[in-house]
């Protein structure tokens, strides 16, 4: 089993942490600077961002020029390393061939998880977000509400590195004075869609992400969030200082060599191995926590990948952060003849209320944009400005029909021309080949913008996975059988985000192709597409109803706590990342207590 | 931004068709790709600092006829002028040839079109002036290209040839423009490191009536 850290320095483990996200990498992080000793445990293979990223890297340099290919789906660049829509040897199952049904489950087998190659899209929930059920009668009430978690999204913000700005919005809250990096400077297309979206009443405002647009404050920051604890803010300050603000330059999806956004890899776990209390072992893929005598998590089996054999790991305290399905898989698989049906699942909810974001898309050809001069609008890959919910009134009233809401992220600008820039331009053109192509080209490149719905998913009774009766993986490990749905709220948004984007690209004097799509269904992208999945494993007022408490502690076992997506009780409008950590670290504080009170 | 919309937009207005996997849903076990035979790609794991050439994960396999076409049809599609070279001067009949030979679902797909649309344009050049396509003077490769430049425009007859060329010039343009002389010749000047990000010029914005 390949040790990050040296393999002698195995021993007691107070913390295994299953997984090296955002909610594996945020839980280590809290758990190992305030003392606790963790193990880590990553299915993947070990990476390290700061010599592996293809940071200046053109397409010429790549097999087919970059494009996307079944095995590195979101083009050779991106981060992702043994993942993707399907990983080899580790299949899944969809319950159904009808397009309705169809799920598609995005993994990632690396250090780092999916945080090496994220959007970085950092937006807070809303206190309305916490409390859905008691808005508009549907889907859940989490345990907590915003003020809960407030703190917690201040200290991420800190510890990680966000930019934006605070507009007092309804439902998008703003953050503690000085949380906050300056965000960047729009594009000429953001400016044209600010100045015309606002005409039709919709808001633009500064985007939040996890972009470095200059220097953490590491004179400051360590100890707002380590009060009293010298250790800790010195080891922070260093690992501040090791990051480097962006460079306005390579897109975030192939990672940061620099450090200047935020991967796990990069910001959670450099401290978090600094402390001395952290021990990782990649290639270790968990596939049952085990249970003592007591009743207690007891800790973990896995598989050491690079040989096929079994091994234990113990603990005081078993967190999963594994991602929200595999999180759910791992339970489902821990049967004993206490949890025959999954551990902790006596209410029968773990892997039930699966959720993902609505995904809907339209591009728009902008006039005002052609033959624009030569201009450098890398910036800081994207998302300079967004669109905020601006309905929630209209919408409380009946008058949308549909019960959520979504931002709008988009984007345009003189990007680097990749392998489709100039494609499928021949609708504009009428057919041209020759001088008259290659003047077209320069004429349109830069003038397209395109508007990316992200809208909320209402969790049902008919979107879950559970465990396929006879299909293992390569190891024999049964795998997960998807089923999925959406409802009319959800089609019924896609259709509203697609008249809207309509809408705004009409006001820039624009249009689109293919034209905008009326019905939902079709409009709507496939369920786990967006990549946002949570639940399978939420939080809930009692024991019966939901799988975990307010603190991401599962009702039947003390000892074992989830902390990745899996607790999501609703699944906002909001990415849901930044929320991820916040709760990560609360349900980290709280294991802290609770083992200095000898509880656990 | 997320993932998907960094490289929607990077596409624009191209199709982002493959970008969430096989297109038709199916019950039963989602499973890795694995090449049908030969080839099995380039890995789910591939060192991504190297500087790569077509042939290196999978061999090239047209021949040196069609190469010639390849290269004769590229340049009808984007050829030399006073701001740049032409296609093939940059190396794009290797970048189709690297196409049409990989293994991958829509390599697999585009192949059977782009063999058959050169063998089309052989059959028509014959037909109607006795020479292959890449030996036709310029009236002659006009003559034949605008009945099948135009999709929209093309006589029910041309309907594949002209669903061929359009895919032809796709990749055609996805070779060219992913070239440092592409980048050029549309003015891209980014992918440089810089200290600070300004944001358009003034004067550029209040020429637009922004903001």
């Amino acid at each position: 089993m390949p040790f990050v850290t040296p393999k002698s320095q195995q021993r007691a483990y107070d913390v295994i942490v299953v997984g090296s996200g955002a909610g594996g990498g945020q839980s280590a992080y809290t758990l190992c600077m305030d003392g606790a000793r963790v193990l880590m445990l990553e299915a993947g293979r070990h990476y390290a961002p700061e010599t592996e990223t293809p940071m200046f890297q053109t397409p010429d340099m790549a097999p087919l020029a970059g494009v996307s290919t079944p095995q590195k789906p979101f083009g050779f660049y991106d981060a992702t390393a043994d993942g993707g829509w399907t990983v080899p040897g580790e299949p899944y199952v969809r319950a159904t061939e009808e397009q309705a049904g169809r799920f598609e489950w995005w993994r990632a087998r690396m250090l780092g998880g999916r945080t090496n190659h994220w959007g970085r899209i950092s937006l807070r929930n809303g206190p309305y977000d916490f409390k859905p059920r008691s808005r508009d009668g549907l889907g859940f009430d989490w345990p907590i509400g915003y003020e809960d978690v407030a703190p917690y999204y201040d200290k991420v913000e800190l510890l990680v590195g966000v930019y934006g700005s605070n507009e007092g919005l309804e439902n998008t809250p703003n953050s503690s004075p000085g949380c906050l990096l300056p965000p960047p400077a729009p594009l000429v297309s953001d400016y044209l869609v600010r100045q015309r979206a606002r005409h039709l009443g919709i808001p633009v405002i500064p985007g939040h992400r996890a972009v470095l647009t200059r220097a953490q404050d590491f004179k400051r920051v360590p100890a707002l969030l380590h009060p009293g604890n010298t250790k800790a803010q010195k080891i922070l300050a260093e690992a501040m200082r090791a990051r480097s603000p962006c460079l306005w330059a390579t897109p975030c999806g192939r990672g940061c060599a620099i450090r200047a956004n935020y991967q796990s890899t990069t910001v959670h776990l450099p401290p978090a191995l600094a402390t001395g209390n952290l021990d990782i072992a990649t290639d270790a893929m968990v596939y049952e926590v085990t249970l003592g005598r007591d009743g207690r998590a007891s800790g973990v089996s896995f598989i050491d990948r690079k040989t096929g054999t079994h091994q234990q790991a113990a603990a005081r305290v078993v967190i999963l952060a594994a991602s929200a399905c595999e999180t759910v898989r791992i339970l489902l698989n821990s049967k004993s003849a206490q949890f025959p049906h999954g551990l902790a699942n006596s209410s029968g909810k773990v892997g039930r209320y699966l959720m993902d974001t609505v995904g809907s898309t339209v591009t728009g050809q902008v006039p005002l944009l052609e033959s624009l001069p030569p201009l450098n609008e890398d910036a800081a890959d994207g998302h300079q400005l967004y669109v905020p919910w601006w309905l929630y009134r209209e919408q409380l009233a009946g008058k949308l029909g549909f019960a959520r809401g979504y931002h709008i992220e988009f984007g345009g600008g003189r990007r680097m021309p990749g392998f489709a820039t100039m494609q499928g331009i021949e609708w504009l053109t009428g057919g041209s080949y020759g001088r008259k192509f290659k003047e077209d080209a320069r004429r349109y490149y830069g003038s397209f913008v395109g508007f990316d719905g992200r809208g909320e998913m209402i969790p049902n009774e008919s979107s879950y996975c559970e465990i396929d009766p006879s299909v293992k993986d390569e190891w024999g490990i049964p795998v997960l059988r998807f089923h999925w749905r959406w409802s009319e709220h959800e089609r019924r948004q896609a259709a509203h985000m697609q008249r809207t984007f309509g809408d705004i690209i009409e006001a820039m004097g624009g249009r689109t192709h293919p034209a905008v799509e009326r019905d939902g269904a079709k409009a709507i992208a496939p369920g786990g597409s967006i990549i946002h999945e949570v639940g399978g494993g939420i939080m809930g007022a009692d024991a019966r109803s939901s799988v975990t408490n307010a603190w991401s502690q599962t009702w039947d076992v003390p000892n074992l706590y989830l902390t990745d997506g899996a607790v999501f009780a609703s699944n906002a409008d909001k990415n849901p990342t930044l929320t991820i950590m916040a709760l990560a670290w609360r349900a980290s504080d709280h294991i802290l207590e609770r083992m200095r009170r000898k509880e656990l | 931004m997320d993932r998907r919309t960094t490289i929607q937009w990077v596409l624009a207005a191209g199709a982002a068709s493959s970008l969430l996997g096989p297109r038709t849903s199916q019950a039963g076990p989602v499973t890795a790709w694995r090449g049908a035979s030969g080839s099995q790609g380039y890995g789910t794991d591939p060192n991504l600092l190297k500087v790569y050439r077509p042939g290196d994960f999978w061999p090239l396999t047209l021949t040196a006829a069609q190469r010639r076409l390849a290269g004769v049809l590229a340049d009808l599609i984007i050829p030399a002028d006073d701001q740049s070279p032409s296609a093939s001067a940059v190396g794009v009949v290797d970048f189709i040839d690297e196409w049409v030979s990989a293994p991958y679902p829509d390599n697999q797909r585009d192949r059977p079109i782009v063999l058959r649309g050169f063998a089309w344009l052989d059959a028509q050049a014959q037909r109607r002036f006795h020479k292959d396509f890449a030996a036709l003077d310029a009236a002659g490769h006009k003559a034949i290209c605008d009945e099948i430049c135009d999709s929209a425009r093309a006589a029910a007859g041309r309907r594949d040839a002209a669903r061929f060329f359009a895919l032809y010039r796709d990749l055609t343009a996805g070779g060219f423009y992913t070239t440092p002389v592409g980048r050029k010749d549309l003015k891209y000047i980014g992918n440089v490191p810089r200290a600070n990000f300004d944001g358009p010029p003034a004067e550029l914005l209040s020429k637009l009536n922004l903001p």
